[in-house]
């Protein structure tokens, strides 16, 4: 089965650039979510796999194959769209079977992976209607359907859940991871969504610019960001950016914002800092400690003003007042009923949890 | 909440469980509205009273024509002007009636009908959905011959059908339709497919990517109304057309409505206004009868987005 390899892929159109010189390795067997902003030419990268559109220079090339020049229906992929894509005048057998057009096999096997993929996502009640009576969760099936009876080794998927509504939406999650595990294929999948991403992804790449910013497994990415970004973009709440500076003297690193000092005496810095080099801080708000309780590993304590707080069920974060800014602090939401407007906290921040970055370049220092 | 409250529900009603505490009552008829069925009557007025008399004079006897009382209802009500316009009716020389050009025109509409429709879908299909080279360059030439007059190409193109052998046949008619047709019917089709989603061509092309099997199996099903627009344009103007069947027509290869004013320029004696009006009634049917059965499809075909930009 196939391992994916974008080389040196630009892509412009026009005069504009949306991809530079970008490398990409797909292992296979892989889950590899692209994901990004909107805009960013995660669509635009996908289309190119799937032959839908040409590189303006690269190479691509699927297990030993260079595809680079290919039609798509001779890649050996399948891809489910955003909008579903379903052909509106055929039933959903004949849309199924349409998907295998392009293949030479005889009638018997094609009813045969008709109702294989019918099985398999459920919608064998469905196989005589049209795509206009059926709802958004149903079509989506048809489509994965559509993808799925060609028997690929590779699957592209480009938002495929963003019609739906939330419910549907953590459900098919849910499918399309199972079917994942039990087709044991490749899946090249394009969302602007993380929560999707650090849930369905054994890799994730994610993207910016037209750039990949970092390649990883989704715990590398959301415990060691590699530029400002990626630590901006994954998390939610975001992860609290803070400019400040280093001070190296006496054996210790710190690094002082807005009045506050950290003990960086424990971080993992690639190289050491020089004293007086402009950082940006990086905080997520999952690891402050809670509210009066002093860390014994902390990297400092911040003592400050609550402004408001926010509670989502079963999670609740609080937005303390820090220098001409806001931080925010997850708190325990049966405790924050006890904060008003205007009350100090005490939070502390765990030593091993900080997030260094250059503040001119961006990278993790 | 009841099971049926629940099914109904489903199905996306609300049960009604009383009479609303605030109900607006009907408006009355306005000024405005008066004004404007004054204004519709009177436009209606416009096309009916001619109607009215072609109608009742079609079915008059000669006899009660020469009284001169325009408005009188037919009587004796007689078919006879009906049956000689069709039937006996003399144009020019021979007096074969208006049947000779109704199935000339039959033959004419037919293959032209098929060749325009056919040429225009496809080559509409390739510029909207393929990446055909030039493909713009064509765009704006279709454009500008989609505008030139018949009248400023007719003598090179009687001269070219000579050429060709085709000139006063009725396929020679027949192509000459289609032809002229292509620039504005390919257009027509072009804007219509570039409404087609892009994500499906995209399906298209990785399910099957054959040019043909995605026109025949996915495009042209989603063609329904664009064809009925198309049909209707194509067999009102074909039919009605008069300049080019008279000007490419041979002797015996006119269509009806050359005939018809054939027959009505011809006269021997005095005017037969009964069979003057029957031929030209029986000329309108065609069309009129493709209106009523396609009508509804037509504004369903336009407010579809069929005819745009
Ligand atoms: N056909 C096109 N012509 C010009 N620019 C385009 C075209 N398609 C996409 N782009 C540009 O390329 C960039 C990337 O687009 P896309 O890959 O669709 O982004 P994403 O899927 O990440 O939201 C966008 O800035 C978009 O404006
Ligand atoms: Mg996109």
């Amino acid at each position: 089965m196939p391992r994916v390899q974008f080389e040196d892929i630009i892509k412009t159109y026009g005069r504009v650039t949306v991809l530079k010189n970008l490398d990409l390795e797909i292992d296979d067997g892989e889950f590899l979510v692209l994901l990004g902003p909107s805009g960013c030419g995660k669509t635009t990268l996908l289309n190119l796999l799937a032959g839908l559109l040409d590189v303006t220079a690269g190479r691509i090339t699927i297990g030993e194959r260079d595809v680079t020049d290919l039609d798509p229906k001779d890649r050996g992929l399948a891809m489910v769209f955003q909008s579903y894509a379903l052909y509106p005048t055929k039933t959903v057998r004949g849309n199924l079977k349409f998907g295998l057009a392009s293949q030479k096999i005889d009638g018997a096997e094609v009813d045969r992976r008709i109702a294989w993929a019918a099985r398999m996502l459920q919608i064998e009640p469905l196989l005589d209607r049209k795509p206009a009576q059926l709802s958004g969760g149903q079509r989506q099936r048809v489509a994965i359907g559509r993808a799925l009876v060609k028997k690929v080794g590779l699957f592209l998927f480009d938002e495929p859940l963003s019609n739906l509504d939330a419910k549907l939406r953590t459900e098919m999650r849910l499918e399309i991871k199972k079917l994942h595990d039990e087709l044991k294929s490749t899946i090249v999948y394009v969302t602007h969504d993380q929560i999707e991403a650090m849930t369905m992804a054994t890799k994730i790449a994610v993207m910016d610019g037209g750039v990949i910013q970092q390649f990883g497994t989704p715990d590398e990415i959301y415990s060691r960001p590699r530029n400002l970004f990626v630590a901006g973009f994954i998390g939610s709440p975001a992860m609290n950016l803070r400019a400040g500076k280093i001070t190296n003297g006496g054996g210790t690193v710190t690094a002082a914002l807005d009045g506050v000092t950290l003990d960086l005496g424990r971080y993992g810095f690639a190289s050491q800092p020089a004293d007086g080099q402009p950082i940006v801080v990086g905080l997520r708000p999952e690891h402050f400690g809670a509210p009066g309780q002093a860390l014994a590993d902390a990297a400092g304590t911040f003592s400050l003003p609550v402004q408001y707080t926010e509670k989502t069920g079963g999670d609740a974060t609080g937005y303390l007042k820090f220098g001409d800014g806001l931080i925010a602090a997850r708190i325990d939401p049966e405790q924050i009923g006890r904060f008003r407007q205007g009350d100090t906290v005490d939070v502390s921040f765990p030593q091993g949890k900080v997030h260094v970055f250059d503040a001119v370049s961006g990278a993790r220092l | 909440m009841s099971v049926a409250d629940v099914s109904l529900r489903r199905a996306g009603e609300v049960p009604v469980e009383r009479a609303p505490r605030f109900p607006r009552k009907p408006k009355g008829i306005s000024g405005r509205s008066i004004a404007i069925i004054v204004f519709l009557t009177i436009c209606a007025a416009f096309f009916c009273v001619p109607l009215y008399i072609i109608i009742t004079t079609s079915f008059k006897t000669m006899e009660q024509v020469r009284e001169g009382a325009i408005f009188s209802l037919p009587a004796p009500f007689t078919l006879d002007a009906w049956w000689s316009a069709w039937d006996t009716a003399c144009s020019g020389i021979r007096c074969d009636g208006l049947k000779v050009g109704f199935w000339n025109s039959m033959a004419i509409l037919f293959p032209s009908l098929i060749l325009s429709i056919a040429l225009s879908s496809v080559t509409g299909y390739a510029l909207a959905l393929w990446n055909v080279r030039w493909a713009n360059t064509f765009l704006f030439v279709l454009f500008i011959c989609a505008f030139v007059p018949f009248q400023i190409i007719m003598i090179p193109l009687i001269i070219l059908s000579s050429g060709l052998k085709v000139y006063g046949t009725i396929w020679g008619i027949a192509i000459v339709h289609a032809v002229l047709a292509m620039p504005f019917l390919t257009l027509v089709f072009r804007n219509y497919y570039k409404g087609i989603p892009q994500e499906i061509m995209s399906a298209a092309m990785m399910d099957s990517g054959s040019f043909w099997r995605v026109f025949v199996e996915i495009i042209l099903p989603m063609s329904g109304n664009i064809l009925i627009v198309v049909l209707i344009l194509q067999i009102t103007s074909i039919w009605n057309d008069f300049l080019l069947g008279l000007t490419f027509g041979g002797l015996g290869t006119q269509p009806m409505s050359v005939v018809l004013a054939n027959v009505v320029i011809t006269t021997t004696g005095e005017a037969a206004y009964n069979e003057n009006m029957a031929a030209a009634l029986l000329t309108a049917i065609p069309p009129l009868f493709i209106y009523f059965v396609l009508g509804k499809f037509f504004v369903q075909g336009i407010t579809a987005g069929a005819i745009k930009g």
